[in-house]
């Protein structure tokens, strides 16, 4: 029962909860989650919780931990169709979501996404044409203190 | 007052993290009948969950008592009762500080809890067990 399926859609890993998750299941869900990033390469993750009735401190906790850990995976996570009454209550419970993205729907989560790939390509990029440099005017520079 | 039935006393035995589930629809589906809107129905379902997620990790098992207030002074309400016999709460004024966790929780569940719900009663002794009950109003109706 309310196992989450993962699809892979080009860079993108899509997980849409469909059902009322248990404890276990949202455990479940963020280890695969990882896992599945790290086997396919994912460079984003979007998790739609359209479906999503209510989200208490436990699941709250989870979603901050599926962006981190995604994060340190090279991917980033948005999450998508948290209902206005969730929203805030979440924020009445004292949970902000820090660090997690977030957007309306699906269909935005995506542009989200695809935004947010761009500029972590784009930084790649500049850090990759800075990197020899830097590499060398701190060889210059701090000599022997490193 | 029509004479409507809204639901009976609801009794959910806690022994695992499926009556979590179970426990926070229940309660949900009888805000709902009682005519609460969705953010009232959030937020009871979610202080349900913290509750009873407490028993399943501090107590192992419990039980949850879900009922309608009607005809009382302050009009429609919901009650529930969350009640374990476990190890209980030697600090309760600790337990209810923002972050406070005896173990690996944010410590939000209870002072969450509170802010959640109109009226929260929390009784409770070392080797005794947890009982807490909380009420909360329909607001949109007493008007
Ligand atoms: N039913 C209970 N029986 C025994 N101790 C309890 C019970 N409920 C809460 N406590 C104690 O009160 C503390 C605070 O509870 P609270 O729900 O606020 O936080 P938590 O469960 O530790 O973390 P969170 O709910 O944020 O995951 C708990 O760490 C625990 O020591
Ligand atoms: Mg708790």
């Amino acid at each position: 029962m309310a196992r989450v399926p993962i699809i892979k859609v080009g860079e993108t890993l899509i997980a849409t909860v469909q059902d009322e998750l248990r404890d276990s299941d949202a455990l479940t869900l963020q280890t695969e989650l990882s896992a599945a990033v790290e086997r396919t390469g994912a460079r984003g993750v979007l998790l739609d919780l359209s479906a999503v009735e209510t989200v208490d401190s436990f699941l709250g906790r989870l979603l901050g931990e599926v962006a981190a850990s995604t994060r340190l995976l090279g991917a980033v996570t948005v999450i998508t169709g948290i209902q206005p009454a969730v929203a805030i209550t979440l924020v009445e419970l004292g949970l902000e979501l820090k660090g997690v993205r977030t957007a309306l729907n699906p269909e935005k989560g995506m542009a989200l996404l695809r935004r947010l790939q761009r500029l972590q390509r784009l930084q790649g990029e500049e850090n990759a044409r800075l990197l020899p440099a830097r590499a060398g005017s701190r060889n210059g520079r701090n000599d022997g203190r490193r | 007052m029509a004479a409507t039935m809204v639901g009976a006393d609801e009794h959910i035995p806690i022994r695992g993290e499926d009556d979590i589930v179970a426990a926070r629809q229940c309660a949900r589906a009888l805000a709902k009948r009682l005519g609460f809107g969705l953010l009232d129905q959030s937020r009871i379902a979610t202080a349900v969950s913290e509750l009873t997620r407490n028993v399943v990790r501090y107590a192992a098992t419990g039980d949850a008592y879900i009922r309608p207030l009607e005809g009382a002074p302050r009009g429609t309400g919901i009650e529930i009762v969350v009640a374990d016999r476990g190890p209980g709460i030697a600090d309760v004024e600790l337990a209810m500080r923002d972050g406070y966790s005896s173990g690996t929780g944010l410590g939000m569940g209870l002072p969450g809890t509170r802010r959640l719900v109109d009226e929260m009663e929390i009784d409770t002794a070392p080797g005794r067990g947890t009982t807490v009950t909380i009420r909360k109003w329909n607001r949109k109706r007493n008007r």
